[in-house]
């Protein structure tokens, strides 16, 4: 008998298989790439907010020892932007800048300090045009566009309506409006963006290391942009030091050193300022949105009706599908019906937002939890209560054909309601403390990529060759969130071995199979399914050969990961003679691994752009967040939050709590402290002492409750993890301010200096007021 | 205005020779006097693992200890180290184990993108070397200035914790 039992991963604590690097230095990023004789370069930002170019002279640059090349819009007419509809970006500005910091020129010289002289040196001519530095200026009916072709300033507007609004509001026993402004707030992820692009002249190809989320979509616009075949060009994308969607475009940046490393037929290497990675965002835009809700005395819903402006910035970017997003992700989370959302995305002459982490749902999510909280306690109703009156009863279609079929909140609710104390706890706390919640959600992957070409959504090939060592291959893009680690587990579950069996091979599009990208939470659904696909073609193919080497049938073959046998009773063969067995067949064996999602799941048709939203799972959140606020100098403190997360299945426990408790606190520096601010255009936030990211000192313990509603779909059952528990701790932290001191904040971020406001207008409308005869 | 045409014209720099102890080796290098400690280790000699988060004193990503002290690389002009002891994360970890701190932070998943890991992991060593036992209160105010984009801090103080438990087990910081 052998007592050999398959290894198992999935469901436990395991860290991740690229910690020993990071945790030794030993992890490359982008910037930490070191060739010879590399070239520094350097870009030349706009000082004008909007402005048509006359000139941009850079002969006086160009005579500065050491410049090797510059370029500026003249060398490229080709526009890129991340949605085939919207392309309206150059690499470098042509006839126009439409924001400061925008791209003009760039310079590559032996090194920093004479890239840096000749930008001093570079001088643009140019006839300002008037700016708008906020939506509502962008929409005057006077104002100049920005883009010809985007009448009003308007990049893309948004309106449906589902069912009958006016029906549903004359159902409601109660109708609330609010009205809501979220600031525009940044990535700020912590390694700075970087390129390197090396040349080579003598076959025309080019290689770009870049730090980014999509090295597939930066491989097409860099052939886009270059005017090249893309079998000339490989993406190689090293260690990333985050993303929270910053990277899940192709910027500027990595364009921009392509062409000069071209123009120098060298190697060129551009490592941006902390500055300039703020200039360069992609973040969540200024939102307003106007809310109005309908419910009856038990808590329901009757019907939603939702106005929203994004301040877009000088580009589309990823705008349209954000403010579509911002719409249809107003179902999916409760039992809604008669909706109607106008939404609309401006253009403005602020930095291009983007995707940004809970992607078009985290303002709408702060905005609709706060006036449900409002709704609540004029009904005299419990907010738990209220998010019970409106479960989905999954599996469902939403009104806009989102398919739901796993669906966790109620334990969600359970949870945080139990763990926080809640029943005994709210509405009894001392002066000045406070318990608030809400709920959120989020997709694994939009069902329907950006660029649909037809493919498997994603793809995974594991190669086993005469070392007996499992090598996956896989495009997605690890930005630390763990997706190496999770392909990894996948494959060794599959196989019952042990995880130093299997290495990853990731980030190099000349090896691996192409990917999307990490965006949008797809990775564990998508890849994990096709890694799934793979790992079981692979043992396939293992069984087989262990079926001819123990003279058994396939079907008797058990799989004990180091040992295959025929029956408890057969002694079986080790791993490594199967190995051996299945080599005679066909040398080093490749299987390929695909994943498709399901037509059902692409969303529906019934607006313009309703397939915005359709994913195979959704995750759900619910949270209690607690907090002292100080009324004397309007400070508050967040002394704990409890955050349950339906992710479907934990696949790996460790993973899953770091994703969420980084979601969590990543909500919580929107909600309380980070703003991108401007003055006149300029970002004067664009360092990390002004954009005011909470330190250690600031956060709070964050207890996670993983909630597994196992998705028929999902890998093992799995969601995602990563995002869907941003949103809800915005509203429930103002939910739990106005449990503390009964003042309700409806604008973001809330900083001690608003709160402090707030408390004295109201001591001095309380001062104001006429004093009761107490004995009357 | 003599420094700004003197660099115009493309003159260097008056470099000095360097000498220090850099992860546990005597070093000497020529060093020009405006050369920040950050980019003497990672373009000079090579060193990576010390990173750059910001434009300046900001973020903590490039901490170093300079004789055991926690110190930011990028505000450290590098001919001020002359004589002194430099450890950078490379030095950490001994006979092929990680030390304490690193394990820490990889078991206990105190590194997610790892970008900041350096600088966390030599504030932490740095704390632990002076204070083997340290409060909670202790610990957030020697990771005060540090920032992490990821992990929300909660792991980082477990990692820190669980370092400290290794080191009464006699593991290195």
């Amino acid at each position: 008998m052998n007592k050999t039992v398959p290894a198992h991963n999935i469901g436990s604590y395991v860290p991740m298989i690229d910690g020993p690097e990071k945790v030794s230095g030993r992890a490359k990023y982008t910037a930490d790439i070191l060739a010879l004789g590399m070239l520094a370069g350097r870009i030349y930002r706009s000082p004008y907010s909007h402005a048509d170019i006359f000139a941009v002279d850079v002969t006086e640059a160009l005579k500065v020892p050491g410049v090797v090349a510059i370029v500026t819009g003249a060398d490229c007419d080709k526009t890129f932007g991340v949605l085939p509809i919207a392309r309206s970006e150059y690499p470098l500005a042509r006839d126009k800048v439409r924001y400061r910091g925008e791209p003009v020129a760039a310079v590559a010289a032996v090194d920093d300090s004479s890239a840096r002289e000749a930008i001093r040196r570079i001088k643009l001519t140019v006839r300002e045009l008037p700016a708008y530095y906020t939506a509502h200026a962008a929409l005057a009916p006077a104002a100049v566009l920005l883009h010809e072709k985007k009448p009003g300033n308007i990049e893309r507007d948004v309106l449906f309506e589902l069912g009958s609004t006016t029906q549903g509001f004359a159902d409601a026993d109660l109708v609330r409006e609010g009205t809501y402004n979220c600031a525009e707030v940044c990535q700020n992820q912590m390694e700075m963006h970087a390129a390197i692009a090396d040349y080579d002249a003598v076959r025309n190809r080019m290689t770009v290391h870049a730090s980014t989320q999509v090295p597939y979509y930066v491989h097409l616009m860099l052939s886009q942009i270059l005017g090249m075949d893309m079998s000339r060009i490989r993406v190689i994308k090293p260690h990333v030091g985050g993303g929270f969607g910053c990277r899940t475009e192709t910027l500027n940046v990595e364009l921009i050193a392509a062409l000069l490393a071209r123009k120098a037929n060298a190697c060129v290497r551009i490592v941006t300022t902390r500055e300039e990675t703020f200039i360069t965002h992609r973040g969540r835009p200024e939102t307003d949105i106007e809310l109005k809700i309908g419910m009856r005395k038990d808590g329901r819903i009757t019907a939603v009706e939702c106005d929203c402006d994004q301040r877009g910035g000088a580009h589309s970017g990823y705008g349209i599908v954000t403010i579509l997003y911002s719409g249809s992700m107003l179902y999916a989370i409760y039992e809604l019906h008669n909706v109607k959302y106008l939404g609309r995305r401006v253009l403005t002459n602020t930095p291009p937002c983007g995707a940004f982490r809970g992607h078009g749902t985290v303002d709408i999510r702060f905005a609709f939890e706060s006036l449900l909280d409002q709704m609540a306690a004029e009904l005299g109703l419990d907010p738990f209560a209220v998010r019970r009156a409106n479960l989905l009863k999954a599996p469902t279609f939403t009104d806009n054909d989102l398919m739901v079929n796993s669906y966790g909140l109620p334990e969600c609710l359970d949870w945080t309601e139990q763990q926080s104390g809640w029943k005994k706890r709210k509405g009894k706390m001392p002066k000045g403390r406070g318990l608030g919640m809400a709920c959120s959600h989020y997709i694994s992957g939009a069902s329907k990529p950006v660029n649909w070409t037809g493919e498997p959504h994603a793809t995974v090939k594991i190669k086993l060759d005469f070392d007996g060592s499992i090598v996956v291959l896989s495009g997605a893009a690890d930005i630390g969130q763990g997706s190496t680690t999770i392909l990894a587990q996948t494959v060794a579950e599959v196989l019952g071995l042990d995880l130093a069996r299997v290495r990853v091979v990731t980030g190099d599009s000349e090896v691996v199979p192409k990917d999307n990208g990490s965006y949008s939470s797809r990775v564990t659904f998508m890849v994990g399914n096709a890694a799934l696909d793979a790992a079981r073609n692979l043992k396939g193919v293992l069984v087989n050969a262990a079926a001819r080497k123990l003279e058994a049938r396939p079907e008797d073959i058990e799989c004990l990961g180091e040992i295959y046998r025929a029956g408890a009773q057969d002694k079986g063969a080790t791993f490594e003679e199967v190995v051996t067995e299945a080599l005679k067949d066909s040398g080093t064996i490749t299987v390929t691994g695909n994943y498709s999602t399901l037509p059902e799941s692409h969303g529906g048709k019934k607006y313009r752009g309703a397939a915005i939203g359709g994913t195979m799972g959704y995750s759900y959140s619910a949270q209690v967040v607690e907090v002292t606020v100080d009324e004397e100098t309007g400070v508050v403190s967040v002394d704990k939050v409890w955050v349950a997360h339906d992710c479907g299945k934990a696949l790996n426990r460790l993973t899953v709590e770091g994703q969420v408790q980084g979601s969590v606190w990543m909500g919580m520096g929107q909600a309380m402290s980070e703003e991108a601010a401007y003055h006149e255009g300029l970002m004067v936030t664009a360092n990390m002492l002004d954009y005011r990211v909470p330190t250690i000192q600031d956060s709070p313990p964050i207890e996670v409750g993983i909630v597994e509603s196992n998705d028929p779909h999902g890998p093992f059952g799995a969601k995602e993890a990563g995002e869907g528990s941003l949103a809800a701790f915005l509203p429930a932290l103002t939910n739990a301010i106005a449990d503390a001191i009964g003042i309700r904040f409806n604008d973001l971020p809330v900083t001690p200096d608003r709160v402090f406001e707030a408390i004295e207008k109201r001591k001095r409308a309380l001062e104001k007021m006429p004093k009761k005869n107490g004995g009357a | 205005m003599a420094r700004e045409n003197a660099r115009l014209q493309g003159k260097k720099r008056l470099a000095r020779l360097l000498e220090c102890r850099l992860n546990g080796r005597d070093r000497s290098d020529a060093v020009a006097d405006n050369v920040l400690l950050l980019d003497y280790l990672r373009e000079k000699v090579g060193l990576t693992g010390t990173k750059t988060g910001c434009d300046g004193g900001e973020c903590g990503a490039c901490t170093v200890l300079i004789d055991d002290r926690p110190t930011l690389s990028c505000l450290t002009l590098a001919t001020t180290v002359q004589g002194k002891r430099v450890d950078t994360i490379e030095s950490l970890g001994s006979d092929g184990q990680l030390s304490a701190v690193q394990r820490g932070f990889h078991e206990k998943l105190g590194s997610q993108c790892g970008y900041c890991t350096p600088g966390f992991i030599m504030a932490s060593a740095g704390l632990l070397r002076r204070n083997p036992n340290p409060t909670d209160a202790e610990i957030l105010e020697a990771l005060g200035s540090n920032i992490c984009r990821c992990t929300g801090y909660v792991k980082i103080i477990e990692a820190v914790k669980f370092a400290a438990a290794l080191g009464k087990q006699g593991v290195a910081p």
